[in-house]
């Protein structure tokens, strides 16, 4: 049985010793040799003798009720082995991540473009293919509700859920809306005491996670009636969760073990195609594979919620701000996925890592017939930021200040007190990392290579209409899950000797996504145990639940299972000296293990780990949870929601050919706090990676969604930044630790996919004068066409 | 049909082939050879990205039959044994490696880009690889890699003990 630890407590030594591999150094990734032999197997590569391919059909609707259903065709085909529809349903017919409002298969109706209606198993991907398409579907077409603001006006346009249905937190077709009042709130007494104000509306578009490898997964049905689940997921645990009542099978009969992930940044957090594999493969008792072509991979998933934002900015002569007042309105789609954590979010990060005296927030997520919008890298706190960071450089021009300066002057730092009443009581270097940004070198000029200007290789300019701009943002995002949440992770490690020498083994369910996870795994098992030797065991559902990667927290959270894990192994070896060795509980106070050995603090060598082990193993398994959080308050915002911050601030230096609306990225640096670099390597890529994600919102990315249907499905469509459109990107880490977290760490995936969008257009605006109230900024918004 | 051509230095045979399999396919589900990803399919990532006759191709455009009597190279067929090929260290070495998902048809394109190119500029090398998508790395560490890489063979050449060197 696994025993619950509560996080480091503040000031507590650690006793730990610097381990060749272990933490703070650049150890390499487990994986890494596998998969530049190309012999690392993701999800898409799984094969089992005598499988099937399963395939999705799905509605060509948005908004439709399902008259009739016809298989007979699809069935006939040879080759194909199942046609199934919700009527084959074992169990339960509806799942969802935080609500149970989403249908495993459409039963009367479908509520956005692209729904799974019909699932098939057969010989071949083409022959599934060919028999989806045979399946007859009777729609009656219905008009989509398109945005947020015709899902309010429930009157005219209906409702996307009627109500009652399920178990929205809000009625109408609202999922769920948060307010955080502080101060005197927005009032007009409150605006008397600025000296300037700024309003702008801000829009930005819906962006996809895009990561490369498609949803995929082998479900192979077992012998006791259950099912193997191989998969690509962020989280198996929640995906058993959804998929144990679905299937009518209890958790043990559910087992998933973890295949290679190509990528998730949240889009894989809900469950995409697990439950139907497993519907395929206990239907036809044969192991069934799917993988998402390109296209369905952008209806298989949510995507980050396109938003509106209304900001009023008020500040003093001086450059203090007064208060800040926010209306932010976020499309849901049709099913609510993670749509209320995403408002909490928005709304309790909405006005960035400033001091505010006064603030008026309230965010709103809405149920329409669009695409389903979730997790994606920021989570709610890159919508605000665009909108907050905009603001301050309006509010830095209406001052006549320097936006850097006029960011500082307001920058929240340990001590200070959010909007949520929570006082921040780690290092916040908000100001510092400005700084920072503005301090490195700029950029020389293009030089005559035609490839460096905007347009590239396409030879659009030889630099005649280009300008240049620089722009600056800065942005604040949660650690971890919030609001109360039980977030915790569990890990396994096994101590033990072979051939003389001591090994380790770490086992944990955490998903590894591309981050580095398995690395830091195996760092920390080095550092705490002194062992050279560790392996980590591939993840699955055999131990218990690591929560979500997802939320920067997979570090700091699972990190600390390991950590703590790894303390009870060295509590064990300890005794095993106090009984075979009649150590004193004096003398074991004073010793590490390190290079496979047991030393006192003055270097002596007390024992062989090896010797001491004799044979046996040691193993232990621990649950590590972080401070608990608390519910904001619903009518306030008021609570400790989020028990760590990360910051992230970026300078962008970019050209504009300002006759054909063509913008190249020059350079993109950054700062970021990473608290403790647990593998440099791995946190500059992170900060590299959500940089250029950030950029991607900033000028590239988008999914085009005209009356609720989804016009650009394609790499060819959505275009995600390249080599080319991506430029060098310097960034500098600090390292001011946490003293409530493990090693003192930050968690870092997400905070550089936020200030990277608005700083780029800030520097578009610098460079052109624009207003550039959307991203992505197109081509259009620059030529006035 | 039947597809009869050279893989990595070894002649194979494909049987029962659809006319419509791509290469990619082939090589995936046939031949047990994964390594090429299927990222998009439709000529846009660079994921699948193989030698054809010493030619880099998207295996997902290759109609399994254009490869007929042919010579195909994957990543598979970049080390020599137990011997990774510079360029695959390389991006080990730089940390150009997360998912991974990319890193097979980049290697591909690298290692052609560095036999065509021995010594590329940085333009070069992005024009080069500019086909290839990573969403993970912001490609920065895969600039280093190929820099990395390029390095250890102008060490090479010039100082024989200097192969380790350059990083
Ligand atoms: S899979 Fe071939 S180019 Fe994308
Ligand atoms: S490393 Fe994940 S797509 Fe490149």
């Amino acid at each position: 049985m696994a025993d619950t630890t509560p996080g480091t407590p503040a000031g507590l030594p650690h006793t730990t010793v610097s381990a060749p591999g272990g933490v703070g150094t650049s150890a390499a990734r487990p994986d890494g040799v596998l998969k530049v032999r190309g012999a690392f197997a993701f999800g898409s590569d799984l094969w089992h003798e005598d499988m099937l391919w399963g395939t999705t059909l799905r509605s060509p609707h948005p908004r439709a009720r399902i008259l009739a259903i016809d298989i007979t065709e699809a069935v006939a085909l040879p080759g194909v082995h199942a046609v199934l529809t919700h009527e084959d349903i074992p169990g339960e017919k509806f799942y969802g991540l935080e609500i149970t409002d989403q249908p495993v298969l459409a039963i009367d109706r479908v509520r956005y473009h692209g729904e799974p209606v019909a699932i098939v198993a057969a010989d071949h991907p083409e022959t599934a293919r060919r028999a989806a398409a045979r399946i007859a579907v009777e729609y009656e077409v219905m008009a989509p509700i398109t945005d947020a603001a015709e899902a309010a006006d429930t009157g005219a346009n209906g409702h996307v859920h009627e109500p009652g249905e399920y178990k929205a937190r809000e009625a109408g077709n609202v999922v769920h809306r948060q307010r955080v009042v502080a101060g005197l709130g927005v009032t007009d007494e409150v605006r008397a005491l600025a000296d300037v104000v700024v309003r702008h509306e801000y829009e930005v578009g819906m962006q996809d996670q895009a990561f490369l490898g498609p949803e995929s997964g082998l479900a192979v049905p077992a012998e006791d009636g259950g099912v193997d689940l191989y998969v690509a997921t962020q989280w198996m645990h929640a995906d058993q969760r959804q998929m144990c009542p679905v299937l009518g099978l209890p958790p043990e009969k559910v087992r998933l073990t973890l295949a290679g992930v190509g990528g998730a940044f949240g889009g894989r957090e809900d469950i995409s195609m697990q439950v139907h594999a497993c519907l395929l493969a206990l239907h036809t008792g044969r192991p069934v594979k799917i993988v998402y072509s390109r296209e369905e991979s952008f209806f298989g998933h949510v995507h980050r919620h396109p938003a509106r934002l209304a900001y009023e900015h008020g500040a003093t002569r001086d450059g203090r701000l007064v208060y800040v007042g926010a209306r932010i309105s976020l499309d849901g789609g049709a099913y609510a996925s993670t749509s209320a954590a995403v408002v909490g979010n928005a709304a309790s990060l909405g006005v960035g890592p400033y001091v505010v005296p006064h603030v008026a927030v309230e965010a709103a997520a809405y149920y329409t017939n669009n695409p389903p919008c979730g997790a994606m890298r920021g989570f709610g706190a890159v919508q605000a930021c665009f909108a907050y960071e905009s603001q301050m450089d309006r509010l830095a021009a209406a001052l006549g200040m320097d936006p850097v300066e006029l960011r500082c002057r307001n920058a929240l730092q340990e001590g200070s007190v959010l909007p949520t009443g929570q006082v921040v009581d780690a290092p916040a270097p908000v100001a510092e990392l400005l700084r920072r940004v503005r301090d490195m070198p700029l950029p020389p000029p293009a030089d005559a290579d035609p490839r460096n200007f905007p347009g590239g290789v396409a030879n659009a300019t030889r630099g005649e209409g280009v300008v240049r701009g620089v722009g600056y943002a800065v942005g604040v995002k949660n650690v971890g899950f919030s609001e109360g949440f039980d977030d915790y992770s569990t890990a396994r490690v096994r101590l033990e000797a072979v051939g003389g020498e001591p090994v380790a083994e770490v086992h944990t369910a955490a998903a590894e996504v591309g981050q580095g996870g398995v690395t830091v795994h195996e760092q920390i098992v080095r550092t705490e145990l002194g062992v050279g030797r560790v392996t980590g065991r591939p993840a699955d559902t055999g131990v218990g639940s690591a929560g979500s990667t997802s939320a920067s927290r997979q570090t700091y959270v699972t990190g600390g299972a390991v950590k703590t894990a790894c303390e009870a192994v060295r509590a064990a070896v300890f005794e095993r000296g106090m009984r075979r060795y009649g150590w004193s509980a004096d003398v074991v106070s004073g010793l590490v293990l390190t290079a496979g050995k047991v030393v006192a603090r003055d270097g002596l060598v007390v024992a062989e780990l090896a010797d001491l082990l004799d044979g046996a193993a040691i193993e232990e398994t621990r649950v590590f949870r972080h401070r608990p959080t608390r519910a904001l308050d619903p009518a306030t915002g008021q609570g400790f929601a989020h028990v760590q911050h990360t910051f992230c601030a970026h300078r962008a230096v970019v050209d504009v050919d300002t006759e054909l609306g063509l913008v190249k990225v020059v350079e993109l640096a950054a700062a970021q706090d990473a608290g403790l670099m647990v593998n440099p390597a791995a946190v500059l890529g992170q900060v590299h990676g959500g940089s250029a994600q950030g950029l991607g919102l900033a000028v590239m990315e988008e999914i085009v969604v005209a009356d609720a249907r989804v016009r650009n499905p394609s790499f060819t469509d959505y275009l995600i930044p390249t080599i080319l459109d991506t430029p060098p990107m310097r960034v500098d880490v600090l390292e001011c630790p946490d003293p409530h977290a493990p090693y003192g760490l930050r968690g870092v995936g997400e905070a550089s996919a936020l200030s990277a969008t608005p700083a780029v257009v800030a520097a578009i605006r610098a460079a052109t004068g624009l207003p550039l109230r959307r991203v992505p900024v197109r081509p259009e918004h620059l030529t006035g066409t | 049909m039947r597809v009869t051509f050279t893989v990595n230095g070894r002649r194979t045979e494909a049987d029962d082939v659809w006319e419509g399999e791509s290469l990619l396919y082939v090589l995936r589900e046939r031949l047990g050879l994964p390594g090429s990803k299927n990222a998009c399919e439709q000529g846009e990532c660079g994921s699948c990205t193989v030698y054809l006759d010493g030619a880099t191709v998207c295996a997902c455009l290759v109609a399994a039959g254009q490869a007929q009597g042919r010579d195909v190279r994957t990543v598979e067929g970049l080390a020599a044994g137990e011997r990774l090929a510079p360029v695959q260290q390389a991006f080990l070495d730089a940390g150009a490696v997360q998912c991974g998902f990319c890193t097979p048809g980049l290697l591909v394109q690298a290692h052609a880009l560095l036999a065509a190119t021995p010594r590329p500029s940085d333009a070069d090398i992005r024009e080069a690889l500019s086909g290839n998508l990573c969403r993970c790395t912001g490609y920065e560490k895969i600039m280093d890699a190929v820099r990395l890489a390029a390095g250890r063979r102008a060490g090479a050449e010039t100082d024989p003990a200097g192969a380790e060197g350059a990083s």
